[in-house]
């Protein structure tokens, strides 16, 4: 049923990544991302895959939940693939009709596409190890500094929260207004786009109604329950680090120096 | 002086156009007053739109009177500085189980009210556990709110209140949305509460049932107080609480009936056994 699906696609495991603080996993895996798109001497993605697949099997989260992370985005891959491999200029290796494959524009697609790949699966790491609260949490306080500029941190990350809680409630929701109008002989299924487009039009409207109700009924509830924004507020599960995530940190320090001999040909 | 005195309260929705022009007025609470004695359950019946949650959401200074007054524990709830202290002297449960869990664990849902005001991170953990303890809810402690049943969620929502260390629940008909025996267990967990840990108890419902353990019962018809008295009292008056549209427990009005039919039944019967006592002595068995 629609209920059972979980967001952010947590993988239950008693891990090292999974114990982490969320911070670290938070920011290791931004210094991660940045770390594929620095440098352009291919070399580095040996490191980068390596350094990732061992986070993977020290992770406990099976090989292949980890790939099926990749479906949904396997139009975008082959998209980016093949324009790479269309559009880049250079010394023509294969040519018919208005379409030439140039030697350039093969490399450039294959290190795009492992790029991508590696982008995916290194975030995919942190939602499969990271429920998502504890992930609000560390969104919190790793933006808190920006309340200094007036950005509502807290407000967001409740906002994030909420959402998390009622997207799988409204998702039933859906499903149930779709079978009463099926049952009133509704068609979801046949038709052109427009028409489909249309049809949804039933669903829709009430499914806004439905969730303004529920906004204005937990407004009143979180107020009955003395919420008053992020002021004076204590913590139930605060955020600590501990040695590991130290440990982990100068682990990372070490994979971008890594990254940087390599990728800046430092010593050859 | 009791622990929530209503004072001739009186509230009115003003609906107003675009250009913020009243268009109508509805008088939801009309006049009421009313005074809880600590420790005390009482009962509010009444059928839709009578102004029940109307009057409810006052004990919470979620809404604000019209007319009249509202004291809280001594507390007017019109005091503006007063606002968390009053609501987390008198908590409040709805209707809705859904809509009024906002943790996504039922752990976190508990925590939630002790961090707003607040408490430190150790006690908030051992009042999480007492509440759940309470509600029997304890083992569910880290079930995700959308796996439960509407029983177990209301149990949860009324844990989450009391981890605040409420003197009063205010309960707006919160088996409603209930199958029999999410009701039963709720209406437990009220009863028990009130019992064991003298939590005064304002329950809004409209299964007569659930009225007869109250102390007292209130009847509210158009924004006003039309009966008052213990459950015997308001439930030997099945003509007038017809009247109002509302019926009586399936036993009382089978005495009630019965007693029509020239069977010399007393008034105000309440349970099985009571009726089928009265009817051995009625028949000398
Ligand atoms: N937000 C609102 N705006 C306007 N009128 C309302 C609003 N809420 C309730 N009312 C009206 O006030 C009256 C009392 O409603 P309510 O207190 O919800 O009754 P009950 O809880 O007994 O069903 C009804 O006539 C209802 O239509
Ligand atoms: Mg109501």
């Amino acid at each position: 049923m629609l209920r059972d699906i979980t967001i952010g696609q947590y993988y239950a495991a008693d891990s090292v990544i999974h114990r982490l603080d969320p911070r670290t996993k938070l920011l290791a895996t931004l210094a991660y991302l940045v770390s594929l798109f620095l440098f352009d001497f291919p070399g580095v993605y040996v490191l980068a895959a390596f350094f990732l697949a061992l986070v993977v099997i020290l992770s406990k989260v099976p090989f292949g939940y980890m790939v099926k992370g990749l479906k949904p985005v396997l139009f975008l891959l082959l998209f980016t693939v093949l324009m790479n491999m269309l559009f880049t200029k250079g010394e023509v290796l294969w040519s018919y009709w208005k379409i030439t494959i140039t030697k350039e524009g093969v490399m450039q697609a294959f290190y795009m596409a492992v790029r991508l790949i590696l982008l995916i699966l290194g975030s995919n790491v942190m939602t499969l190890t990271t429920t998502p609260t504890r992930l609000t949490n560390a969104i919190e306080a790793v933006m808190r500094p920006l309340k200094v500029i007036r950005v509502p941190v807290h407000e967001i990350a409740m906002m994030m929260s909420i959402a998390l809680r009622f997207i799988p409630i409204l998702l039933d929701e859906t499903d149930k207004i779709m079978k009463a109008q099926q049952a009133r002989g509704a068609d979801f299924e046949s038709g052109n786009f427009i028409q489909r487009a249309r049809s949804m039009v039933p669903i829709l409207v009430p499914l806004f109604i439905s969730a303004f109700r529920r906004a204005n009924d937990l407004a009143m509830a979180m107020e009955a329950r003395c919420y008053h924004g992020g002021r004076g507020r204590t913590q139930m599960k605060p955020l600590r680090y501990a040695l590991r995530d130290w440990l982990a940190y100068a682990v990372v320090l070490l994979y971008l120096a890594g990254m940087a001999v390599i990728g800046r040909r430092i010593f050859w | 002086m009791g622990i929530i005195n209503i004072n001739k309260v009186t509230y009115e929705y003003i609906r107003r156009d675009e250009e913020n022009n009243v268009e109508g007025i509805t008088t939801a609470v009309d006049g009421v007053s009313l005074a809880v004695e600590p420790g005390e359950f009482i009962a509010i019946l009444g059928h839709n739109g009578s102004g029940k949650s109307t009057l409810a959401k006052h004990i919470n200074a979620i809404l604000y009177p019209s007319e009249g007054s509202v004291v809280v524990d001594g507390m007017d709830t019109r005091e503006d500085e007063k606002l968390l202290e009053i609501r987390q002297t008198a908590g409040m449960v709805f209707q809705n189980p859904d809509n009024q869990i906002i943790g996504q664990v039922v752990e976190e849902d508990v925590g939630f009210g002790p961090e707003n005001m607040g408490v430190p991170t150790k006690e908030i953990w051992e009042r999480v556990e007492e509440s759940l303890k309470a509600v029997g809810m304890y083992e569910y402690r880290a079930f995700s709110p959308n796996k439960l049943s509407g029983g177990r969620k209301q149990r949860v929502s009324i844990a989450s209140v009391i981890a605040m260390h409420p003197k009063c629940i205010i309960l707006d008909e919160p088996t409603a949305m209930l199958d029999p025996q999410g009701r039963h267990e709720v209406i437990r967990a009220i009863r028990a509460l009130n019992d064991v840990e003298k939590i005064t108890m304002i329950l809004i419902t409209h299964y007569m049932e659930e009225v007869i353990y109250a102390d007292r019962v209130f009847v509210m018809d158009r924004g006003k107080v039309a009966m008052s008295g213990t459950p015997k009292e308001i439930f030997s008056r099945v003509s007038e609480l017809k009247e109002l549209r509302l019926g009586v427990p399936q036993v009382t009005e089978l005495a009630y009936e019965l007693k029509r039919a020239g069977v010399p039944l007393p008034d105000g019967i309440l349970s099985r056994k009571e009726l089928t006592e009265a009817l051995c002595r009625v028949f000398g068995k």
